[in-house]
C-alpha cells in the first residue's frame, strides 16, 4: 500500500465540510453573548410558519417536488410522496407544541383518505398502489394529527389484509405488490401493525431472522444481507426488533460501539463509517440511543444482555451514572479538553449550565452519545433561523430534514431522563429552555401524548 | 440507441390527446378528493400523461402503446413505483426485449442513481436475463460507482448480481483498485467483506484471513485514524474470537500504533476489546498505555482496562460517556487479573 500522500475523495470532502462547521463554531465563540444567546435559540415562529406554508400550499417550483424533496440520501424516495410530507410537516408541528387549525386537519383526513386503498394501505397519491412507507407516513400523519375522526379514518382491517399480502414467506416484508425486500419494509410493517394493535405471530413470524442476517462485521445494520451498516437501517432493524420482542437476539455490544463511533467532530451524526455528518442522523442515530434507554419500558419486561466480555450490561443502565471518578470529566465532558479544540471547544452561551454538572457528584452522566454537541450541531448547523432545517451548512432546508432534526433534537433534550413524564433538566437543554420540544416515543417517532392517544383508542376499539 | 435518445427528449412533445392512436380512450383526471392538501402545481404535460395513464392502468391495458406510455410517465418522474410496477406486467404480457429495458433504465439510472423503483426494477430484469445478464449488470453498476463510490443502491445491486448471477473472478480485485484510489471508502470494505466471506472462488472467510490480516494490518499502519481497516479486521474474526485474541498480530498492530502516540483510538479501543474477551497483556502494553499519559499529575489505574477508559475518556471527549459506560461494564476477570 503507498503511503496516503495524496487526499482521498473522502478525506477531501469531509475536510470541506469540516471547515464549514468550524467556520460556524468560530463565529459563535466570538461574536457577543447576546448574539451567543440567538444562535442557540430555536426559531420556534419562523419553523412553524415555514411548516404552516407547506401543507397549505407547495408553490409552483414543487412541481419537481420529487427531485427536491425526496432525493435525500436516506431512505424514503418515494416521488409524489404527499402522505410523506404530510407526516414530516405534521410531526414537526406537533413537535413544536403546535396544532393545525380544523379545516386544515379536515383537510388532511380527506386528502389522506383519497391515498387509501380500498383493499388497505396506502399510496403516494390517489389511485397509487399501497405502499408499505406511504402507509407508514399515513398512519403516522393521522396519529400526530390525533382526534377520533383522524384515527376512526384508517381501516384496520384492510390494514391487516394488506400486510398480509406484504409478508414474504422468508418472513420479511415487501415494500408494496411484487416489490423490493428490506428493513424499512419490516420496520415500517411492524410499526403500523403495533399501533393500530393488529401485530399477531403470523405478522411477526420469521422477521427477527431476518434482520438478524442484516447485522454487519461493523456492528450496525444493513438494508439487505451483505450491504454496509447504515444509520437508517440500523434504527429501522433495531426498533423492529424491539417490537418483536426480540432485540436481545442482536450483538447489542457491537451495535452501541458502532453507532457511538458516528458522531463526529462536528457534534452531528453520519450515516455511515467515514461518510458525511447529516442533520437528519440526528434522528436516525441519536433515536438509537432512546430505544436503548426505552427498551425495558417499551417491551415491559427487563431484558439482560451478556456483553461481549461476559459482563452483565443490562439495557436500563444504558446510561451512565456518576462514579467515583466523576471529577476527572471536568474537561472532557463538554468537550473542551482536547484535539479537534476548534469544532469542540465550545462555550454555552447562555446556558453555561447545560454541560455534565462537574461539581454534582450524584448526578448522572446521561446518554452515551454526546447530547450537548449534537444539539449544538442541530441548532448552529442544520438551522435556517427564517425557517426549517437541513442536512449542513451549505444545503438548502427541506421538510424531511425539519422532521428528522428536531425529532433529533427532542431526544437529545429529553436523554438525560429516566421517567418520560418528567420535564427535561436545564442542563440537558441547550440554548434558551424555551427551546424544549415535545417528549416522542422513539419506536414510532410520534409525539408522546399523541401516540397514548393513538394506543388507547386502538386497544379500546 | 442515439434515436432512442433523440425520441426520449422530445423537445416538442405532441399533446397525446392529439395523438390519433390515443383516440379511443378518455383519460381519468387524479382525484385529491374536495379538498387537496400539499397540491402540486404539475406541469401541463405531466397531468395529461398521468390522466392517460390512470385510464390504461384502470383497463389494465397491457399493450405497446401503453409500454410506450409509461415509458413516457417514467421519463416524467421516475419514482413512481406505480407506473413502474405495470409496465413489468405489460412486459411480460408482450414478451419484450429485456436488453432494450436495460439500456431504458440504464440512461435513466443515471441522472437517478439513488432511486428505489430504478434499481428495484433493474434487479427484475436482470434476474429474467439470467447469467447472461451479469456482466452487463457488473459494468453497469460500476459506471454507477465510478460517479459516486458509496452508492447504496449500486452496491446493494452489485451483490445481489454477484449472488444470483455469479461473476466473481474479478471481485476482489475490483475492492482492491478503490481501496487504492480511496482507502477511508468504507463501502469498499464492506464488499471486501462480502467477497471474502461469500465468494465460491475463495474459499471463506477462514481461508482467506491469514493474507487478509496482512493487507489490512498495512492499512491500519499507514493510516491509523481510518476507522475502516479496525472494524474490518474485528470482522475477520467473527466467529472465532479466540482466534482473534491469540493472534499477535492483532495485538502487536495496536501496539505499534500506540507506540506513535498519535491517532491511538482505535488501537485502544480495540485493545480495550481484547482485554474484555480475555486478553493478558503483557507489560510492553501496559508501558506503552502509561506513558501516553505521562504528563498528567493522576497516576492511572493499575487495571489496565480501567485505564484505556480513562485515557480514551480524555482523548475522545465525543464519547466521554461511552468510556466511563464501558469502564463500568468491565468484566470481573480483567479486575482480578492484578
Amino acid at each position: 500500500m503507498e503511503p496516503a500522500l495524496r487526499e482521498t475523495v473522502t478525506q477531501r470532502e469531509q475536510s470541506m465540510v469540516l471547515n464549514d462547521v468550524n467556520m460556524l463554531y468560530h463565529i459563535y465563540a466570538t461574536v457577543p453573548p447576546k448574539t451567543q444567546r440567538l444562535m442557540l435559540e430555536l426559531q420556534r415562529d419562523n419553523h412553524v410558519e415555514y411548516l404552516l406554508r407547506g401543507l397549505q400550499h407547495l408553490g409552483p417550483s414543487f412541481c419537481s417536488l420529487d427531485a427536491k424533496i425526496c432525493c435525500k440520501p436516506f431512505f424514503w424516495h418515494i416521488t409524489l410522496c404527499r402522505p410523506w410530507i404530510c407526516y414530516w410537516i405534521l410531526h414537526s408541528i406537533a413537535l413544536l407544541g403546535e396544532s393545525v387549525d380544523a379545516t386544515l386537519e379536515d383537510k388532511t383526513i380527506d386528502f389522506l383518505s383519497c391515498c387509501q386503498d380500498p383493499d388497505g394501505g396506502y399510496g403516494g397519491g390517489p389511485g397509487q398502489m399501497p405502499h408499505l412507507a406511504t402507509t407508514y407516513a399515513a398512519v403516522n400523519a393521522l396519529i400526530s394529527l390525533g382526534g377520533d375522526r383522524s384515527l376512526t379514518s384508517i381501516n384496520r382491517d384492510k390494514m391487516y389484509m394488506f400486510l398480509k399480502r406484504m409478508k414474504d414467506p422468508s418472513g420479511a416484508f415487501r415494500m408494496h405488490d411484487a416489490g423490493e425486500i428490506d428493513v424499512r419494509a419490516c420496520y415500517t410493517a411492524v410499526s403500523v401493525a403495533r399501533i393500530l394493535n393488529i401485530l399477531d405471530d403470523e405478522l411477526v413470524h420469521n422477521i427477527g431472522n431476518y434482520i438478524l442476517s442484516c447485522q454487519t462485521y461493523e456492528g450496525g445494520i444493513s438494508g439487505e444481507p451483505g450491504s454496509e451498516a447504515h444509520g437508517g437501517y440500523t434504527f429501522c432493524g433495531l426498533a423492529a426488533m424491539i417490537l418483536i420482542n426480540e432485540a436481545d437476539r442482536l450483538d447489542l455490544p457491537a451495535l452501541i460501539d458502532w453507532v457511538v463511533f458516528r458522531q463526529g467532530v462536528e457534534g452531528g451524526f453520519q450515516g455511515r463509517t467515514n461518510k458525511l455528518v447529516d442533520g437528519c442522523y440526528s434522528f436516525w442515530q441519536g433515536g438509537i440511543f432512546a430505544l436503548l434507554q426505552r427498551f425495558h419500558s417499551i417491551i415491559g419486561e427487563r431484558p439482560t444482555l451478556v456483553d461481549a466480555g461476559g459482563a452483565d450490561c443490562s439495557i436500563d443502565s444504558i446510561q451512565t451514572t456518576a462514579e467515583s471518578d466523576l471529577s476527572e470529566d471536568e474537561e472532557s465532558s463538554d468537550g473542551t479538553s482536547s484535539q479537534d479544540d476548534e469544532a469542540c471547544h465550545f462555550q454555552h452561551g447562555g446556558s453555561q449550565e447545560a454541560s455534565c454538572s462537574v461539581n454534582d457528584k450524584s448526578a448522572e452522566m446521561g446518554p452515551l452519545y454526546h447530547s450537548i454537541a449534537l444539539q449544538r450541531y442541530i441548532l448552529i448547523c442544520s438551522q435556517d433561523p427564517g425557517g426549517g432545517l437541513k442536512d449542513k451548512p451549505r444545503k438548502p432546508k427541506d421538510y424531511y430534514h425539519t422532521c428528522y432534526c428536531l425529532s433529533g433534537l427532542s431526544v437529545c433534550q429529553h436523554s438525560w431522563l429516566k421517567d418520560e413524564d418528567s420535564s427535561p433538566l436545564p442542563r440537558a437543554v441547550l440554548g434558551p429552555y424555551s427551546n424544549v420540544l415535545e417528549p416522542i416515543h422513539p419506536v414510532f417517532n410520534i409525539v408522546l401524548d399523541r401516540y397514548q392517544e393513538a394506543h388507547e383508542f386502538f386497544t379500546r376499539s | 440507441m442515439n434515436s432512442d435518445e433523440e425520441e426520449e427528449r422530445q423537445p416538442e412533445r405532441l399533446p397525446i390527446s392529439r395523438r390519433p392512436e390515443w383516440a379511443d380512450v378518455t383519460p381519468i383526471p387524479q382525484n385529491d378528493g374536495p379538498n387537496p392538501l400539499v397540491p402540486i402545481a404539475y406541469k401541463e404535460d405531466f397531468r395529461e400523461t398521468m390522466d392517460y395513464f390512470r385510464a390504461v392502468y384502470r383497463a389494465d391495458e397491457r399493450s405497446p402503446r401503453a409500454l410506450e406510455l409509461t415509458k413516457e410517465a417514467i421519463l416524467l418522474n421516475p419514482g413512481n413505483y406505480t407506473v413502474w410496477h405495470f409496465r413489468r406486467q405489460i412486459l411480460e404480457v408482450l414478451n419484450a426485449d429485456l436488453h432494450d429495458e436495460l439500456a431504458f433504465v440504464g440512461r435513466i439510472a443515471k441522472s437517478n442513481s439513488k432511486n428505489y423503483q430504478i434499481w428495484h426494477h433493474r434487479r427484475w430484469v436482470a434476474e429474467k436475463l439470467g447469467t447472461d445478464a451479469s456482466n452487463k449488470e457488473l459494468e453497469f453498476t460500476k459506471k454507477i460507482l465510478a460517479l459516486d463510490a458509496k452508492n447504496y443502491h449500486a452496491w446493494s445491486h452489485r451483490q445481489w448480481v454477484l449472488t444470483a448471477l455469479g461473476g466473481w473472478e474479478d471481485e476482489l480485485d475490483y475492492c482492491k483498485k478503490l481501496l487504492e484510489e480511496d482507502i477511508f471508502n468504507n463501502s469498499a470494505w464492506n464488499q471486501r467483506h462480502f467477497v471474502i466471506s461469500r465468494s465460491p472462488l475463495h474459499g471463506g472467510l477462514r481461508v482467506m484471513r491469514d493474507s487478509e490480516v496482512s493487507y489490512t494490518v498495512e492499512a491500519i499502519l499507514t493510516n491509523p485514524e481510518n476507522e475502516s481497516p479496525w472494524r474490518y479486521l474485528r470482522g475477520l474474526y467473527l466467529d472465532d474470537t479466540e482466534s482473534w485474541i491469540n493472534d499477535p498480530r492483532i495485538s502487536s498492530v495496536c501496539l505499534k500504533v500506540l507506540s506513535t502516540k498519535s491517532n491511538y483510538v482505535f488501537a485502544l479501543s480495540t485493545l480495550l476489546d481484547l482485554i474484555c474477551h480475555g486478553f493478558q497483556p503483557s507489560d510492553e502494553f501496559r508501558e506503552a498505555i502509561y506513558a501516553l499519559h505521562a504528563s498528567e499529575s493522576e497516576p492511572l489505574d493499575s487495571d489496565l482496562g480501567k485505564a484505556i477508559c480513562h485515557v480514551l475518556k480524555y482523548i475522545d471527549p465525543m464519547r466521554a460517556n461511552y468510556w466511563l459506560w464501558r469502564k463500568s461494564k468491565l468484566p470481573l476477570r480483567a479486575v482480578s487479573s492484578q
